[in-house]
């Protein structure tokens, strides 16, 4: 078929906890050589990346792709093409659709449209419950059957306890993952920003941050109880990441992902009553971002994800206390990541280990590494390139980013499906 | 010269110093139209004002009116509905409605805060806020400060004493931030649920949970409505433990200074946030701010107005 080579670049592979300046060798869709310096091979076409990263193809196991149900927001196809302008090569989404994926038909479905629109792997997080509704449990055994690879109720918490706890329990016969937005509600209702001296400021309801630390430690206590497997989405607070560490410690079968938005703002970005930076979790304090930061560095926290939420207009033009939760995150990941590299909270290696290898180990499926004979799912990374985020640069149907109209250094400029440049804005590859 | 640039009157967190005592002094020479038998003049013929109400409110709207109809603007009041979750007109649509018909002024209250800023993207007119939410109302919070004024003669470094709901209340924002403004110190004081109860200062107020230290060398004594329909969200037991704890009686009034002010922005509960004797006693200014309360408005409507005219 065809071969590339990709020469001088910086390789990130934390699967192997490799980060060397060498060549790799991808030949009919699979990575076939990885050295410091490989021969150039007759028929393959060389790239030589001096200063740029060669990782492997990034994973986001958070997003909210629309399809079906609000296609207006987004859809299966204009999700993964800002998935893959963003350096990711595959996304797990998220069933608050329309309707919810409760069932192996919905699972299908998103599926089906993946194979005929995707430009990045999907992989379909199914519902916990019927709905979305907490009561009753969805097939868990035919879901997975259907290619869901995952449960979750995100949007919302499982409200009831012991619906969690059968949850977790129910899934350790298909070694199935159970992943919690954790969200007290009772104490969450009506609150629309992160509760502190901001919000008293501006005169808004707040969240408290016991909210999601209530759920985190609840879950975690179940999964305790019952030796499930729990993943925490979106971890935002100080609280919420000690708790984690805790649990950890005494060997809960518990992983945890933060969001971008949550080690690079805080609370202050509401003032003005910006809608773009209104969120579940909300926005926290300087503490808690710092905190989030350092779970990141220690391990705490295994994974970044975006939380990818488009809106559009008519959820965002709007009173503060009216507009949807949710800012976009694809295409911002990787600038928004290497500014923890940058300012030297973590390492070059720790951010693509969150974004990738990571994130593969927690939900079971391929990818995330560049060992010889894998699929050639490839990002390549201008580490310091600089642009200014604006509605026309965005893959994305919505532009609800409050990274809108800044500038951010560093992005993906080569992605690599399957040895398939789907992502290649130079011509690198013709 | 006129000192006044601001374009709105969003809230009292966006004005300085000067120019609060800038309207002020502009309010006080207005009040004397209203003691004279035809209390009109033409200053704003020809302008006009429209009051956009998203919350039913007797008496702040009808101070606006009045102060608009004295400086012989013309008005147009509007009430609607803040739409839900229905997807209807916006506020925007609204907003940019009301903009075609070329207001010079739009006076807004609305129950969702931040909504007066969100007006200013979208129109070229003047905004006042009467009200957003739990956030600010700097009219409310101005003819306050006048009041005191008024009676003591200065702000700086009197002992001015906020009761009752504290953290959901809109007048509280804005009187604490104008009296700390002005050089005054405040104390907030109520149940804890009505308090941010994990700070012990809030915009610059300090928290004092027990009423009796608040009170105490109080110069001003500003008294909250409790809100009946906040009773839903259950952030006191009871109407009657309320007034029993919480409520101004005449013996708490004695822990202040003697001649201490006693205001409210009304309406008040008689003989809940405060007892009858209280609110009718000699030292009580509550029909002062009523009063105020117009000369107040008519001097942010001639500032906001004649500004836009040099
Ligand atoms: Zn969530």
């Amino acid at each position: 078929m065809n071969a590339y080579l990709f020469t001088n670049a910086r390789i990130i592979d934390p699967s192997q906890n490799r980060d060397f300046t060498g060549d790799l060798l991808v030949r009919d869709g699979i990575i076939s050589a990885v050295g410091e310096s490989l021969d150039v091979p007759q028929d393959a076409k060389v790239l030589d990346l001096k200063g740029k990263w060669l990782v492997p193809g990034l994973l986001d196991m958070h997003v909210h792709l629309r399809e079906p149900g609000e296609e207006y927001k987004e859809t299966i196809e204009s999700g993964t093409a800002a998935a893959i302008a963003g350096g990711f090569t595959a996304v797990a989404c998220m069933p608050n659709t329309q309707p919810a994926n409760d069932s192996a038909g919905i699972t299908r479905f998103i599926l089906e449209k993946a194979q005929s629109s995707a430009r990045a792997r999907v992989y379909p997080i199914a519902a916990i419950t019927l709905g979305q509704k907490g009561k009753q449990l969805t097939e868990f055994g035919d879901l997975l059957n259907a290619g869901a690879i995952a449960f979750s109720d995100d949007g919302l918490p499982v409200r009831n306890a012991a619906v969690m706890r059968k949850a977790l329990e129910y899934a350790q016969n298909f070694d199935a993952l159970i992943i919690s937005h954790s969200e007290e509600l009772d104490l969450s209702k009506g609150g629309v920003m992160n509760e502190g001296l901001v919000s008293i400021i501006l005169g808004l309801k707040g969240i408290p941050a016991a909210a999601e630390e209530i759920a985190v430690f609840r879950d975690i206590a179940l999964a305790e109880l019952t030796a499930g497997r729990l993943h925490i989405a979106h971890v935002s607070t100080k609280g919420s990441v000690e708790i984690i560490r805790q649990a950890k410690i005494r060997g809960v079968r518990v992983t945890a992902e933060t969001a971008p938005h949550y080690f690079s703002l805080t609370e202050e970005a509401v003032f003005g009553y910006n809608t773009f930076a209104k969120m579940y979790p909300p926005l926290r304090t300087e503490e808690d971002r710092l905190a989030v930061i350092e779970g990141l560095k220690d391990g705490t926290i295994d994974a970044i994800a975006t939380d990818h939420a488009p809106h559009s207009v008519l959820e965002k033009e709007c009173e503060f206390q009216m507009a949807a939760n949710g800012i976009i995150g694809l295409e911002t990941a990787i600038p928004l990541s290497l500014n923890l590299v940058r300012d030297s909270f973590i390492s070059a290696s720790q951010m693509i280990r969150c974004m990738s290898i990571s994130p593969s180990k927690i939900l079971g499926v391929l990818g995330g590494s560049l060992k010889d004979g894998n699929s050639a799912d490839i990002c390549i990374i201008d580490p310091e390139a600089i642009f200014t985020l604006t509605r026309e640069s965005l893959h994305s149907l919505s532009y609800n980013s409050p990274f809108l109209g800044k500038d951010l250094q560093g992005k993906a400029i080569l992605t690599l499906v399957d040895g398939r440049p789907v992502f290649d804005p130079m011509g690198l590859l013709p | 010269m006129n000192r006044f640039t601001a374009r709105h009157i969003l809230g009292i967190s966006t004005l300085s110093p000067d120019e609060i005592t800038f309207i002020l002094d502009t309010a006080e020479s207005l009040k004397d139209i209203l003691e004279r038998p035809i209390k009109k003049v033409p200053p704003l013929r020809g302008k006009t004002v429209v009051h956009l109400f998203f919350e039913p409110s007797t008496r702040t709207r009808l101070s606006f009116e009045l102060a608009a109809k004295r400086l012989s603007a013309d008005t147009v009041s509007i009430s609607a509905k803040a739409s839900s979750v229905v997807k209807g007109e916006t506020l925007i649509d609204t907003a940019r409605n009301i903009e075609a018909m070329k207001p010079d002024v739009i006076v807004i209250r609305h129950p969702y805060s931040g909504t007066p800023h969100l007006l200013t993207k979208y129109v070229n007119s003047s905004v006042i806020n009467a009200g957003d939410g739990t956030n600010e109302h700097p009219s409310q919070a101005l003819l306050d400060v006048f009041t005191v004024r008024e009676h003591l003669g200065h702000i700086e470094n009197l002992k001015v004493v906020i009761l009752g709901d504290i953290f959901h209340s809109r007048v509280a924002h804005s009187d604490i931030q104008a009296f700390t403004k002005m050089g005054a110190e405040v104390v907030v004081s109520g149940p804890a649920t009505m308090l941010p109860s994990r700070q012990s200062e809030v915009l610059g107020a300090k928290v004092v949970l027990k009423m009796e230290e608040a009170l105490e060398d109080a110069d001003v004594i500003i008294v909250l409505r409790i809100q009946k329909e906040r009773q839903g969200q259950s952030l006191i037991p009871s109407v009657r433990e309320y007034a029993t704890f919480f409520g101004l009686s005449p013996d708490k009034v004695k822990l202040a200074k003697s001649g201490a002010l006693i205001m409210h922005p009304g309406p008040i509960n008689r003989g809940v946030e405060m007892a009858p004797e209280v609110a009718d006693g000699p030292y009580s200014v509550i029909l002062d701010q009523v009063t105020n309360g117009v000369a107040i408005r008519m001097a942010l409507l001639s500032l906001l107005l004649t500004k836009a005219e040099s």
